[in-house]
């Protein structure tokens, strides 16, 4: 059993359902990456221009544990609720690695410069020195509307939310009441193919000569992720087939394989509003490329997410041992029917996801004695061969069991939360299955076997709990899944008959009604919550809990389009709440068309949005309500320590 | 049919097998649900699904297991038909290549699985050939072996009736060409697989009317009553 296997990246992440520690683990911040980083922390000379924000930067930094756990103490002490005291001038440094293209000589920058040896990443940490130096001498670029589109990506002040014109200004300050990004006319250039994104570019056909029609589509993406081997086998892209790709494939393995060889690996260049970000892992290549102002952190952690769906795929251990028997292994084989899986991966980050970005998890809101009827429930019905038991509902979780020792990490989490309820594949064929996979966050190295059965949360679900619809006819919000996961191949039959029993338990003491009447009700709108709110959206997450809330994303944030605006903006303030030397804990701003806020402190991360008019007090005030409200509800919103055998 | 007494109940264990993408979902979606997706995503791992088959003298109960075709999870399907009665080998008819993995999975099945294993040959997407629709009698009349690809008549069958066919009958086989898309032949497969099994390897199981109800028409010592449903399915497939 891969259970004593367990590889040490896991023990280092906390679960969402762990209690015990306060460390927050980025989805795929891989333990390697973690322990470079904090040996280049301590090569690092100390940064003389600012102490103060060197310390807040380790304690910004969610990957250094031990930073964390020295620094939190004082903080919780001191918590800033001075929602007053606003620094606007570090909103234009969100994130130290702004420097590295705010200056128009270095488009192409590799961040290695401060003597790493190993180099292998650094997410922002070195190319925040650079950033440091010129706090005090750019800052004032911010203030100045007229140079945005500077490869300025990160300034809050036009966080992607495009300027309007000033007829609109004229007429939007008309209106008291008015809600974010209510001009969608004004989508600025960033977003404006935002529709056709996700349309599938052809084939390339050479009879008809297509080829220059389908590359400027390929270029009008916003988001591209590749992956090659370093021997330049293409193995995955996101748009165009390989024809059309080919020969950008030949040149990112070229640059990257450059720089790699001079010991100096590249991690990221801008041309353009267009960001570039490279992730090596072992023999792989990820390649990120973005116009949608994401930070070299976020695409990052997207690509190390990209990096997980592998892994879970073949193994950590396959993968090597593919690579070390032939080096130019063409990955595309192995992994045959993965790309369905990276696909709508990489499609959740750029529609924009809150888990994501929080590396948390979404719980369906119930009263806690029914979650703890529900707990008790999977507990009585454990088989021995039980690993971890999952329930979810609308895509949100509603229990976890799962033994003492072993937490679940959020990138594998997401990974599965991925296969079932965006890529769609096991949900479609109906019936109950059983699915291998690797939970890299768990253990890398080994295959666990996941059984899988839907029901339907619709009234007449009697019959189709015994015989699940399909795919067509329910959508994800409808679908209570019952996951149980063991590390014994051949233990389909007794997980079945787990399962069965705890259906049938829910049935009979009355959860399964409230799970499924949960689920139709959804999600409530901030003013549900608060009834008068200024607030639009928010997002809190409980750090101890590895868990977040949000409202509804209707009315204000139906659309497609809105969401990614909305999605920006929490981009750009996690950003900036997540900078190095992020030193304010409340950020305050405005831009034309909303006012938002940030507020970080050791127990939670709070971001919302109100309408542009609203005044400082009484967003303010509004988001001191809603914290209220959540800590009122906290044992209805999160799963506090689960079912833990 | 004598309605008023239940007729006696068995379960059948059934394993599909295939190259990816020849439409082994698909067929027991129709089988199962009477669908059809025209764009179903690959299987991954296995989908274990139900379904009652009414037979004149009794009723069948297939437990299917529906395995992925993709390469990669090859190496998990002896655990699948280790205890089946009874496969459903799957190709493609309009791709040739897939006739030969069937092959491949019927030498299988013959060296691996239970000696008495009832195996079916099915040529599935009958649909995309000029023929269907036209006449549900298959086989007899033997294809052109010319007929490449789409041509004018929109057929793109590669694999002829008669070389599949003189194929099945070598190897003991059941064969049929089915197509999910338009149902053509689905329910066919699954009740010749049924009249198949022999009768001795029958488990019985207990329906919901069975258990009142313990005298049969069969041959009762050939049916084993006793055994409590979930142990008959639990043993199956899963050690
Ligand atoms: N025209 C036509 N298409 C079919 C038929 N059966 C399946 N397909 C299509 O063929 C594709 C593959 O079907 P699946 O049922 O997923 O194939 P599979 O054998 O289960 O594939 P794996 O799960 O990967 O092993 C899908 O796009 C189906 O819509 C058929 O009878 N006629
Ligand atoms: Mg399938």
């Amino acid at each position: 059993m891969p259970l004593d296997e367990r590889s040490t990246d896991a023990s280092e992440h906390a679960g969402p359902t762990s209690i015990d520690t306060e460390e927050e683990s980025d989805s795929g911040n891989h333990s390697r990456v973690d322990k470079n980083n904090n040996k280049g922390e301590k090569q690092r000379p100390p940064l003389p221009p600012r102490p103060k924000a060197g310390l807040l930067q380790s304690d910004a930094s969610p990957n250094s544990p031990q930073s964390v756990k020295g620094l939190r103490p004082s903080l919780q002490s001191k918590p800033t609720t001075a929602l007053s005291s606003v620094d606007i001038q570090t909103l234009s440094f969100p994130d130290g690695s702004r420097g590295t293209f705010s200056t128009p000589g270095s488009r192409l920058v590799s961040e290695s410069v401060m003597g790493l040896s190993t180099g292998t990443s650094t997410p922002s940490g070195k190319a925040s020195r650079a950033g440091i130096d010129m706090d005090d001498t750019t800052s004032l670029i911010s203030y100045a509307p007229t140079l945005r589109g500077n490869g300025d990506l990160e300034s809050l002040l036009d966080s992607g939310l495009d300027s309007p014109s000033p007829a609109w200004k004229l007429l939007s300050t008309q209106s008291e009441a008015a809600n974010p990004f209510e001009s969608f006319e004004y989508e600025g250039p960033s977003l404006h193919s935002f529709d056709k994104e996700f349309d599938e570019i052809e084939a390339v056909d050479t009879k008809r000569g297509n080829e220059e029609e389908l590359l400027i589509q390929w270029k009008s993406k916003l988001k591209h992720y590749i992956i090659l081997s370093s021997a330049g086998k293409p193995i995955y892209s996101r748009h165009g087939d390989q024809n059309l790709i080919n020969g950008y494939i030949g040149i990112i393995q070229t640059i990257i394989s450059f720089f790699e060889s001079a010991k100096d690996p590249l991690l990221g260049f801008t041309a353009g509003n267009t960001r570039f970000v490279v992730v090596t892992q072992g023999p792989l290549y990820l390649f990120a490329i973005s116009k949608l102002k994401e930070t070299d952190a976020q695409l990052r952690a997207q690509l190390d997410a990209l990096y997980m769906q592998i892994l879970s795929t073949l193994t950590l251990s396959n993968l090597t041992h593919l690579f070390t028997n032939r080096p130019n292994t063409d990955l595309r084989r192995p992994l045959e029917g993965t790309e369905t899986l990276l696909s709508s991966l990489s499609d959740t980050f750029t529609k924009g996801s809150a888990s994501s970005l929080l590396s948390a998890l979404e719980c369906l809101k119930i009263r806690k004695t029914q979650r703890y009827v529900i707990n008790n429930t999977m507990l009585k019905a454990r088989t021995p061969n039980l690993l971890y038991g999952l329930i979810v509902a609308g895509g949100r979780l509603v229990s976890v069991a799962r033994p003492k020792r072993h937490s679940l990490h959020p990138g594998d989490l997401q990974l599965i939360f991925n296969m079932l309820f965006e890529a769609g594949s096991v949900k479609a064929g109906g019936g109950e299955n059983w699915i291998p996979l690797c939970l890299p966050g768990f253990n890398n190295r080994g295959y666990l076997y996941m059984y899988v059965s839907f029901i339907s949360a619709r009234e007449n679900a009697e019959n189709v709990a015994e015989r699940p619809s399909t795919a067509s006819s329910v959508s994800q919000e409808d679908e209570i899944a019952i996951l149980l996961i063991s590390a014994e191949k051949e233990s389909f039959f007794e997980l079945k008959e787990m399962r069965d029993d705890i259906v049938e338990q829910l049935e009979k003491n009355g959860s399964m009604d409230i799970i499924k009447k949960a689920v139709r009700v959804g999600r409530s709108s901030a003013t549900e919550m608060v009834p008068g709110t200024p607030l639009r959206h928010f997002l809190y997450k409980s750090r101890a809990n590895v868990q977040f809330t949000m409202p509804s994303f209707s009315p204000d944030f139906g659309s497609a389009l809105a969401r990614r605006k909305l999605m920006n903006l929490y981009h750009a303030l996690h950003a900036s709440a997540h900078a190095k030397h992020a030193h304010t804990k409340v950020i305050h701003c405005i831009s034309t068309d909303s006012v938002s806020l940030v507020w970080t402190t050791a127990s939670f991360e709070f971001y919302c949005i109100a309408g542009p008019n609203t005044s400082r007090a009484a967003l303010a005030q509004g988001a001191n309500k809603i914290i209220q409200w959540v800590k009122r509800e906290e044992e209805r919103l999160f799963i506090i320590g689960g079912a833990v055998f | 049919m004598a309605d008023s007494t239940p007729k006696p109940s068995s379960s059948v264990k059934l394993v599909l097998l295939g190259e990816a993408a020849v439409g082994k979902s698909s067929l027991v979606l129709r089988f199962v649900n009477n669908d059809f997706q025209e764009n179903k995503e690959p299987t991954i791992g296995a989908a274990f699904l139900t379904q009652k088959c009414n037979l004149p003298t009794r009723t069948i109960k297939f437990e299917i297991w529906d395995t992925a075709g993709q390469e990669r999870f090859a190496s998990l399907a002896p655990m699948y038909y280790r205890n089946a009665q009874s496969a459903l080998v799957v190709y493609d008819l309009t791709k040739p290549t897939s006739l030969i993995k069937a092959k491949h999975w019927v030498a299988e099945l013959q060296r691996q699985a239970s000696p008495g294993i009832v195996i079916a040959l099915v040529g599935n997407k009958l649909d995309l050939t000029n023929e269907a629709g036209a006449s549900n009698s298959l086989g007899d009349d033997a294809e052109s072996d010319a007929a490449d690809g789409e041509d004018v008549d929109g057929d793109a069958r590669k694999v002829s009736t008669a070389e599949a066919q003189s194929y099945a009958e070598e190897e003991g086989l059941l064969f049929f060409e089915t197509s999910a898309k338009l149902g053509t032949n689905v329910t066919e497969v699954f009740t010749a697989i049924a009249n198949a099994i022999p009768e001795t390897s029958l488990k019985g199981i207990r329906g919901p009317g069975a258990a009142a109800a313990p005298a049969r028409t069969e041959d009762p010592s050939r049916v084993n009553l006793t055994g409590p449903r979930d142990s008959a399915s639990k043993e199956g497939c899963a050690c």
